[in-house]
């Protein structure tokens, strides 16, 4: 692992991006950069812009009109980039999973590194998450894990 | 004549933390037009509230919106029980204020923070979140659950809260409005704050009212609406006055909002003063039959259910008007005039919940 590398696992920047969640998951993200949590002890900051971002946090059921927008930002983020599921909706579309505007979670969509489940997940349960993420990407970046392939790339387009 | 520009705000933004999309046109820096456009989280709710049977159905509408989820339960709740003709015992419906009023107070200080946020007052931010915790806190113990406490049921609430957490909360509640005063001082009277707020996105009480505004921003350009006044839960018996600004701009907004925070605090201790003894439930017996609507007073304003039932398990139509869906006009009616850098301020104004107007 190179001095790039060593530095990026000091302080991996987060994007966050809701993809039809009920808010709940947002707010726990949110109060995981609040006092309480502090998720910058670990170098980790929220930043709107996906070409600064190493992990991006995706709550929510997904639908094809914000899939469009989620496939957009990943890829416009730099590798080595990791992606955690927040929320059962992320997971499986949650109590949603029926609705007929729901594709039922992220996977498919864009590849998951890690899945967080809860409805609500506590924020230690996300920091947990942002924080196996970050091990992930180290992974990838030192050649142990091979770059994530998008093969899903046509199936919801 | 200056050539117009479109941009595009949103639906990813640092400002929004949920997608909706403005295409502002622009005139130089000043906003002409706003359009918004919407459903990035449109899930369905509606749909699936038929297809659920009326019980599932309390846990499908708590996560409409993961801010004020027990409001959106005990309004359903309230319209199933009409419907059956359920009498919910006193403690139940008590019960029900304190926790109405806590999720109200940690959905002003989130907001209050965000407002902060959008200045770039970080730190006001983290002092408005860390107060929220202490909040949240209340909500781990006297429910088990953070964001969701799903304690609400039809027929009365599903816990109780024990002497010592009634302690434990009226204890919290002083630390609460200690760090609260501090916070709200700082907000209502900074210069750069006002600055920013005073005067931008001026809604008139002709224009609230023709527009079909709710909440705290029809109450800030000076109408005394408010569905608590209805005394719906133990409301009625506890009085409440509705809070008003007459100004209607995104200051007097920010001011109904820090003194409902007061006012939570206040309704909140008299509910656990005054709680009676008794049972926290009733068991339903039958099925819902006939039509109805329910009404509550969500911190972003009013929200309304219409259900209809025809004695099966499953309803026949839920339908859900949202308090930012009805004050997605108003916004659009406050930007033209207003400048580029004002946009992301005042859109915060009437603190839009994107996942509750899509539902």
């Amino acid at each position: 692992m190179g001095i790039l590398g060593k530095a990026r696992a000091k302080s991996p920047w987060i994007l966050h991006f809701d993809a039809g969640a009920c808010n709940g998951c947002d707010i726990e993200v949110i109060a995981c950069l609040t006092p309480v949590y502090d998720v910058e002890r670990f170098g980790m900051m929220n930043i709107g812009n996906p070409k600064h971002a190493d992990i991006l946090l995706v709550t929510g059921t997904c639908n094809l009109r914000n899939a469009r927008v989620l496939k957009n930002l990943y890829a416009q983020m730099p590798e080595p980039k990791a992606v955690v599921a927040i929320g059962a909706c992320a997971l499986s579309g949650g109590v949603f999973h029926e609705c007929y505007n729901v594709l039922g979670g992220v996977e498919g969509i864009i590849p998951v590194d890690v899945w967080v489940p809860g409805c609500a997940p506590k924020p230690e349960a996300i920091i947990e998450g942002a924080v196996m993420a970050v091990q992930r990407m180290q992974e990838r970046a030192s050649g142990k894990v091979q770059p994530s392939e998008d093969e899903s790339e046509d199936e919801h387009a | 004549m200056a050539r117009r520009t479109t941009i595009p705000f949103g639906p990813q933004h640092p400002v929004l933390p949920e997608p909706i999309q403005l295409k502002l046109t622009l005139d130089n820096e000043t906003v002409v037009e706003a359009i918004p456009h919407i459903g990035y989280v449109h899930r369905g709710v509606e749909k699936a509230g038929e297809r659920m049977d009326f019980g599932q159905n309390v846990f499908l509408v708590e996560r409409i919106c993961g801010i004020c989820s027990f409001i959106h339960a005990l309004c359903y709740c309230q319209g199933i029980e009409k419907l059956m003709d359920v009498e919910v015992p006193p403690r139940a419906r008590y019960l029900r204020v304190i926790w109405s009023e806590l999720h109200r107070m940690q959905s002003h200080h989130l907001w209050l923070g965000l407002l902060a946020d959008a200045f770039g007052y970080e730190s006001l931010f983290m002092q408005f979140w860390r107060n929220r915790e202490r909040l949240m806190d209340i909500f781990e113990r006297t429910a088990g659950s953070r964001v969701i406490i799903s304690t609400c049921a039809i027929g009365g609430v599903r816990r109780d809260i024990s002497p010592e957490n009634l302690q434990y909360i009226l204890d919290e509640l002083v630390v609460i409005q200690k760090t609260l005063d501090d916070a709200v001082d700082v907000v209502l009277n900074d210069r750069t704050i006002r600055a920013r707020t005073v005067g931008k996105g001026v809604l008139t009480a002709k224009q609230a009212l023709e527009l079909g505004a709710v909440g705290p921003v029809l109450r800030g350009s000076g109408v005394a609406v408010d569905a608590r006044t209805e005394g719906f839960a133990a409301y009625g018996e506890l009085g409440i006055e509705p809070v008003t600004e007459e100004a209607g701009d995104s200051y007097a907004r920010t001011k109904v909002r820090a003194r409902e925070c007061y006012q939570s605090l206040d309704l909140v201790r008299r509910a656990i003063e005054r709680l009676p003894d008794g049972d926290i439930a009733v068991r339903p017996r039958g099925r819902p039959d006939g039509r109805t609507v329910s009404r509550v007073e969500q911190p972003r304003g009013e929200l309304f259910y219409f259900m209809g039932a025809d004695g099966s398990a499953r309803l026949d139509r839920l339908r859900i008007r949202t308090p930012t869906f009805a004050n997605v006009p108003p916004l659009v009616a406050m930007l033209p005039g207003c400048e580029m850098a004002d946009v992301p301020v005042i859109t915060l104004s009437i603190d839009p919940c994107i996942s509750c107007t899509e539902r």
